[in-house]
């Protein structure tokens, strides 16, 4: 049943998300046929709320299958160097293909993000399996340095200002023609949801699940790349989103518990709530301006995040 | 383990570090010798104070954290920085900015990063346990809200503003005000003087907390101890030259590899000539080899990411 109210919450914040804006979009002009009015819901309105849910479940997804199988509460895309990757990846293709297609960005941020998940795993198996902070800090720390080799290229050649813009959180300019590659992350959707009873075995860890029989190494090679492909995706047609991904898939443990397979589309819609609510909210804070999402995001997911750590500590 | 020859290594480190630094001094003067010297003479001084305590406390740090990847940069002091510079920018103006620089505003931004980690130690470290985890989280993650904030305003500004900003957040030594160095070294010389005295502890530290509480050290008076004086000398040498993250970070890794020793005291004094080295050297590649065409943090920067990948491999290997 819960499921349900879910589901009807979501579709009233959707419906809510097309009719927020600078311009006004009302019912009243829809049903007289008001041209402006249809133009604008169906060119950026309807993208733009699209993007909000795709990219919403896609990261928080994304998280909790990372935390799932690295068996650890903090990791996600942000916490493991993955964007920085993906971010250096993106520079590279601007510095030698300036006039490259938004193809070829994505496919180079897919292989450096793939590239840089897998370095971490290899990152993870030398570090202290003490507290399960290490691991999260030693992957901001990994991400900084990939970050910093990024911006040595940036600094070079006058792409610092541009490269930040480019990349922070914003929907703002998702339009018609401009957004289609958002829906890379369906495909991923369905897959990973097809893998779900298999990662939920691998997230018993790599010992029982090879006993299990299972093809632990493939699985986590598969799966890794799903997840890198759909948060390049999402970096790259909206931009880097902090916390999504570790504050949303902690949250619905604290309601519906840990089992991935039952809590997978669960996760989904709550980190579509969750994006669609910081975007509204972005955009009537400081109406007729924008706030980018990403800050929105950054302070509302900070302040979350704070409160389950402390919480956890406590507990 | 071979007899470590400690002392041979010390006094090779340190005559490298004074070619360097004769070489600095003295290259191309072009006979303006009285000007040359007193330019280059204020530079050294900066390079010296900031390789002192980006070394000295990383090694603190690793220690009271006990993970050799992590550098004081995770207490988000950097993006703190990078916020208040970004904000004053935007709203007081790059070229007033950079026209009235007076030492008050150096001095309130030390203690503004200061004032803000001393709240979160005394926060956020476990009183019971001294665990020190969630006071790095809460700084990670304080350090991802100011770097969100600070992106936000730049992407506001004007190109010209920008550029001037850019200036003062890449780690520069060109043009280091000789007013700060004098209140920056009182600061960097009484924070090592401290964790040269607590050395000794520090050394105990490496075989686990509960021995060392065992052995009768009140590990979380030292923790705060030490992450204070950490706070104080990663601010100032921030404030001082601007972030300089991973310096410190290529500096302790070469130590430990080089000395091989836990000592402190050793390592300490080696990383600090190797920081010289390092920054004098790469100094005058960037100024006389490349002609300008990069900053010295930006290769600081290239040369650690090298570093810790390959810390990561060769670790590896290990297992």
């Amino acid at each position: 049943m819960r499921k349900v109210w879910l589901f009807l919450s979501l579709l009233l914040l959707a419906i809510v998300s097309l009719f927020v804006g600078v311009h006004q979009v009302s019912l009243y002009g829809l049903m007289n046929g008001d041209e402006t009015q249809w133009m604008l819901l169906l060119k950026t309105r309807i993208p733009r709320t699209i993007s909000l849910i795709l990219a919403g479940g896609m990261l928080s997804v994304c998280g909790k299958i990372m935390q799932h199988l690295m068996q650890n509460r903090f990791v996600s895309a942000g916490t493991i160097g993955m964007m920085d990757s993906a971010r250096l990846g993106i520079l590279l293709v601007m510095l030698l293909f300036p006039n490259g297609s938004i193809l070829l960005r994505a496919g180079v941020a897919f292989i450096f993000a793939y590239i840089g998940v897998l370095l971490f795993l290899n990152l993870s198996r030398i570090l202290p399996k003490g507290d399960p902070m290490i691991l999260p800090l030693t992957g901001v720390m990994f991400g900084n340095i990939i970050g910093a080799v990024a911006s040595f290229f940036a600094y070079q050649f006058q792409l610092v200002q541009n490269l930040s813009s480019w990349l922070q959180g914003n929907f703002a300019t998702v339009m018609e023609g401009s957004y289609e590659l958002i829906y890379i992350t369906v495909p991923v959707f369905i897959i990973l949801y097809l893998l779900a009873y298999q990662m939920t075995i691998a997230g018993l860890g790599e010992e029982l699940a090879t006993n299990l029989g299972m093809n632990y190494q493939l699985l986590q090679f598969i799966v890794f790349a799903l997840v890198a492909l759909g948060s390049s995706a999402v970096l790259i047609m909206v931009g880097n989103i902090p916390f999504l991904g570790v504050v949303i898939p902690n949250l619905v443990s604290l309601f519906y518990g840990d089992h991935l397979k039952n809590t997978m589309s669960v996760t989904v819609i709550f980190g579509s709530i969750f994006l669609l609510i910081c975007d509204i909210l972005s955009r009537v804070l400081i109406a007729p301006y924008e706030i980018p999402v990403s800050v929105v995001v950054g302070m509302i997911g900070g302040a979350l995040f704070l409160f389950l750590l402390i919480r956890r500590r406590k507990g | 383990m071979k007899k470590n020859h400690f002392a041979l290594k010390i006094g090779a480190l340190f005559a490298l570090c004074l070619v360097v630094v004769v070489v600095f001094l003295t290259y191309n003067t072009y006979g303006n010798w009285d000007f040359a010297l007193k330019l280059r003479g204020k530079k050294i001084l900066a390079f010296i104070f900031v390789a002192l305590a980006t070394s000295v406390s990383t090694i603190a740090f690793q220690t009271i954290t006990r993970n050799q990847f992590l550098t004081p940069g995770i207490l988000g002091l950097d993006n703190l920085y990078i916020m208040i510079q970004t904000l004053l920018f935007f709203f007081v103006g790059g070229i007033k900015m950079l026209s009235q620089e007076s030492i008050w505003m150096f001095i309130a931004n030390v203690g503004l990063m200061t004032i803000l980690s001393v709240l979160f130690i005394s926060f956020f470290m476990d009183k019971v346990t001294g665990n020190l985890f969630l006071l790095l989280m809460v700084g990670m993650i304080s350090g991802t809200l100011f770097s969100s904030i600070s992106t936000f305003i730049q992407v506001l500004m004007d190109p010209n503003e920008y550029d001037l900003l850019q200036g003062r957040l890449f780690a520069s030594f060109s043009n280091v005000n000789s007013n700060y160095l004098m209140v920056a070294a009182a600061i960097i010389i009484v924070s090592v003087v401290v964790l040269w005295f607590v050395a000794p502890e520090l050394d105990i530290m490496h075989i686990g907390r509960d021995h060392a509480v065992n052995l009768g050290i009140s590990v979380n008076r030292l923790q705060t101890l030490c992450l204070f004086c950490i706070s104080l000398l990663t601010g100032t040498a921030t404030a001082l030259v601007g972030p300089t993250v991973f310096l410190g970070f290529i500096v302790v890794t070469i130590s430990y590899r080089l000395f091989a020793t836990y000592q402190h005291k050793k390592l300490f004094i080696g990383s600090f000539l190797l920081g010289i080295l390092l920054l004098v050297g790469g100094q005058f590649l960037v100024e006389q080899i490349f002609q300008w065409s990069t900053t010295i943090s930006t290769v600081i920067q290239f040369v650690g990411g090298i570093f810790f990948l390959g810390k990561i491999l060769s670790e590896r290997k290990k297992v």
